[in-house]
């Protein structure tokens, strides 16, 4: 996790030199607007790790009820940037934190936060599935478990509504008491994806959550995030440039830290603002 | 040279060369060869099972001998005495050069053949109360015939170890039979009925009579009790006299009644007798209820030597220890140790979990953490004795004594907590194995996928619910490593124990029916100093040394069947928790 601005392999075209703070404009921002406006709002959001500063600086909103993918080079701040939503990075010492990040107009950093609750309201998945070892049913409701809640239907209801939700339900449905350990990678991570929003979460936060998948597997995913999107605000980091394109509305690229480009993810793609966007998302460099 | 073949096929230079060294030649450096270090690791490994075959193989084969019933050699002497036992070892000795002074020229001269040895045997002679040595060596030169009569018996006895001579008369119910046969089905129905007699009598003086003592001493108990809590004068002493006063009559009587009752059984148990008589003509009259198993040695069935194998080890297992502790069973020791050990456990998992989570997931990881981590890691190479003084300083004498004035004021001066007991001994030993369990704890925790804490985390789990539903049964396996590891040692540590609570003979069990019915301040028995007491505390070393190896036996086997419990269960969590990863 202890990825930090410093260690990025820089490019031939934008060596260590390049990456001075004179040398980065204004981020370009065009990004959709949704109905509902706006889920998390970052202002001016820097993060160091000891010594070494991982994020810039950044200054941009999600917008609720979309799906915004963050996409750069590895070690460009991404994930960093996602675990401070739900404040994942709290977990690791030596992290310092700079400006604001707003979750329904509150600053999740302020002290008054419980970031208990905090993380209820932000389901998280990760690179790799993390499945608990117990059984699947166990394994879904956990987020309800540790709520205290032991009425029997009200768990069999949340168990069924959060792996039809993550269409798992036809899969598993008749070996729930069975171990979570025994399903195939593609099944666990929708397990996953089921357990993020058993405790019904607002926001759906994944860390890349295709990149030990094979391709049938990630297809599904894909498919069960484009369902996701009427229900949830998903943020999803990934370094496939294709399934940017294919699951998000937004995209937000991010280079050394800094935010580069965010906007509509068919401009950003197609017609992209920023040169070093446009180097990126053609495959210059990254 | 010897590649020079393979060379000339070539007229390549260069492919030449890669040819030759393709091909293993004697050039190639030895540090470069795999096969010498597999060699030498897998000849340590070999020699490391060698060892501890060999010790298995040495304990369990005489632990496995010992039992079995073996013939008893009359032997009659040059001197013209008669000796009968079980010959048990040969070995060759170097006579004094007066006891072969007059012996034939012949014998002079074998002797002289041999630089000065011969072979001397000894014979398990018994009749302890007549010759007052149990074992007797003889020399070969000294033997002038040995033979193997069938009448010959060999009999244990409750009391002064084992008889050998013949079975000259028993008096059953009035009849005598002379010279019985020892398998005659009147004599062995006596000895039935005598010994399930003894074993009542032992039950009322021991259990009922017991019950009685007990009673009368907790009437004494309250009335000090009060006396202590209120004053002599208060009305409290005097109810409590005046209740000692009520009862005590009626529990004087009980007594008198079970008394006689069992007098009346032992005076039935004196008219049925047997006379016994050494080869040397002197006899003995015994009740036939001090005979625990008698039997003609020499002229026994394979069927019947496996039944008196059989009922020597039930013996062993399940009845009490006689005779200093060389015969008998081990059944006290045998409850000790497993008590001590399921003690034990319970003390130091929870000790050594909680510090272990503590140092692993709550603590800041600095520096006094490391010194911490360290301290505990080297508490682990201080001597066991160490701990002993420890638990006695503290745990007996510091803690237990203000136990007793807190709790046990009226039992003064008798400790109750204030010296060894079992609850001791565990702490103790619970204070020598914490590290085990710490260190194997935080190897486990720290084994636990950051991705799984994060899981449950990002869930909106709380760290204690993390680690209660995530970590701790993930780690259960390898927290169950330490325990297993630290009751391997715990099970099988004598020297602390001997000063914290093990006894050569503890009159009672740790666990009975008197109320609080699990009493752990009681001092017990253990194998593992039952080893050390036949073989090296008892009145003859070589009766206890064939019950050494047999206890070793024993020890290793609870030992095994302890360890193969815990092994079972981590099993069970692992394939429960921990499961295939992909």
């Amino acid at each position: 996790m202890a990825q930090t601005a410093t260690r990025t392999p820089a490019s031939p075209r934008s060596g260590p030199a390049a990456a001075t703070s004179d040398e980065f404009e204004a981020t370009a921002s065009h990004p959709k607007r949704g109905t509902k406006g706006e889920a998390i709002r970052i202002e001016k959001f820097s993060l160091w790790y000891g010594a070494a500063k991982a994020l810039h600086e950044n200054t941009f909103s999600i917008e609720r009820g979309l799906v915004t993918a963050l996409i750069g080079p590895s070690g460009c701040g991404k994930s960093t940037l996602l675990r401070c939503f739900n404040r994942m990075n709290d977990l690791i010492d030596n992290v310092r934190i700079e400006g604001r990040i707003e979750f329904d107009g509150l600053d999740i950093y302020s002290p008054r936060v419980d970031v208990i609750a905090l993380r209820k309201r932000m389901g998280m998945v990760f690179q790799k599935p993390n499945p608990f070892p117990m059984s699947i049913y166990e394994n879904v409701i956990y987020p309800l478990r540790i709520d205290g809640i032991r009425d029997r239907a009200t768990l069999d209801q949340a168990a069924e509504a959060g792996l039809k939700g993550a269409a798992l339900w036809n899969e598993v449905k008749d070996r729930l008491d069975e171990s979570a350990l025994g399903l195939s990678g593609g099944q666990q991570q929708r397990l996953c994806i089921a357990r993020a929003i058993a405790g019904s979460p607002e926001v759906l936060l994944m860390d890349e959550p295709c990149s030990a998948l094979d391709p049938i597997a990630t297809a599904k995913i894909e498919e069960l995030i484009d369902e996701l999107r009427e229900h949830y605000t998903v943020v999803i980091v990934t370094h496939n440039m294709q399934q940017a394109i294919r699951v998000s509305d937004n995209t937000a690229f991010m280079y050394l830290g800094r935010l580069i480009e965010y906007g509509d993810t068919k401009t950003v793609f197609n017609n992209p603002v920023h040169q070093r966007t446009n180097d990126y998302v053609t495959g210059r460099f990254g | 040279m010897q590649h020079q073949p393979v060379a000339e096929l070539k007229s390549d230079a260069g492919a030449e060369s890669s040819i030759v060294r393709l091909v293993r030649a004697s050039q190639t450096p030895l540090v470069a060869r795999g096969e010498p270090f597999v060699w030498a690791l897998g000849s340590a490994l070999a020699l490391g099972i060698a060892m501890i075959v060999g010790f298995l193989v040495l304990v369990l084969w005489n632990g496995l001998v010992t039992f079995w019933p073996k013939p008893v050699a009359l032997v009659t002497t040059t001197a013209g005495k008669l000796v009968a036992g079980e010959p048990t070892r040969i070995e060759a000795y170097r006579p004094s050069s007066d006891s072969i002074a007059n012996l034939s020229a012949d014998l002079q001269s074998a002797i002289r053949g041999r630089n000065g040895y011969a072979d001397r045997t000894l014979y398990r002679i018994g009749n302890y109360d007549l010759y007052n040595e149990d074992f007797r060596w003889l020399s070969d030169f000294e033997k002038a015939s040995v033979a193997y009569p069938k009448d010959l018996l060999f009999a244990e006895r409750l009391e002064w170890g084992v008889f050998v001579g013949t079975l000259k008369a028993a008096q059953i119910g009035g009849e005598t039979l002379d010279r019985p046969n020892p398998r005659d089905p009147k004599l062995i129905a006596a000895h039935r009925e005598a010994r399930s007699r003894w074993r009542e009598i032992r039950h009322i003086e021991r259990n009922l009579i017991g019950r009685v003592n007990y009673n009368i001493d907790q009437l004494r108990l309250a009335v000090r009790r009060a006396e202590i809590r209120y004053g002599a004068s208060s009305p409290q002493v005097a109810s409590a006299r005046a209740e000692e006063a009520r009862q005590l009559p009626s529990l004087k009587a009980e007594y008198d009644r079970l008394a006689a009752a069992a007098q009346a059984l032992k005076t039935k148990d004196q008219a049925i007798n047997v006379t016994l008589a050494e080869v040397g003509g002197r006899e003995k009259v015994l009740p036939l209820s001090a005979l625990v198993r008698f039997y003609p040695a020499n002229d026994l069935s394979l069927a019947e030597k496996i039944g008196i194998y059989g009922s020597r080890w039930w013996e062993f297992v399940s009845d009490e220890p006689r005779e200093a502790n060389t015969e008998g069973g081990v059944l006290p020791a045998i409850f000790g140790t497993v008590a001590m050990t399921l003690l034990l456990v319970l003390i130091v998992t929870p000790f050594g979990v909680i510090t272990a989570l503590y140092l692993r997931e709550y603590a800041r990881q600095g520096r006094l953490v490391s010194v911490v981590r360290i301290s505990v890691n080297n508490l682990a190479g201080v001597p066991s004795i160490v701990y002993g003084v420890f638990g006695l300083g503290f745990f007996a004498y510091t803690l237990g004594a203000g136990i007793d004035e807190l709790f046990f004021p009226e039992r003064l001066p008798n400790p109750t907590f204030g010296t060894g007991g079992v609850l001791w001994a565990a702490l103790t030993l619970a204070l020598l194995t914490v590290p085990v369990v710490i260190v194997a704890t935080e190897e486990a925790l720290s084994a636990v996928p950051r991705s799984m804490r994060e899981g449950s985390l990002a869930c909106g789990a709380s760290k204690w619910q993390t680690i209660r539903h995530i970590v701790l049964p993930r780690a259960l396996p390898g927290i169950m490593t330490g325990i297993i590891l630290a009751m391997a040692r715990g099970a099988g540590e004598v020297a602390p124990l001997m000063l914290v609570g093990v006894v050569k003979l503890a009159p009672t069990l740790p666990i009975d029916s008197y109320f609080p019915f699990i009493h752990l301040e009681r001092s017990f028995m253990h194998l593992g100093f039952h080893i050390y007491d036949v073989g090296f505390q008892s009145r003859n070393s070589e009766a206890g040394k064939p019950m050494v190896f047999v206890t070793t036996a024993l020890l290793i086997t609870v030992i095994a069947v302890l360890n193969l419990t815990a092994i079972l269960l981590r099993a069970r969590l692992k394939r429960r928790f921990v499961g295939s990863q992909f």
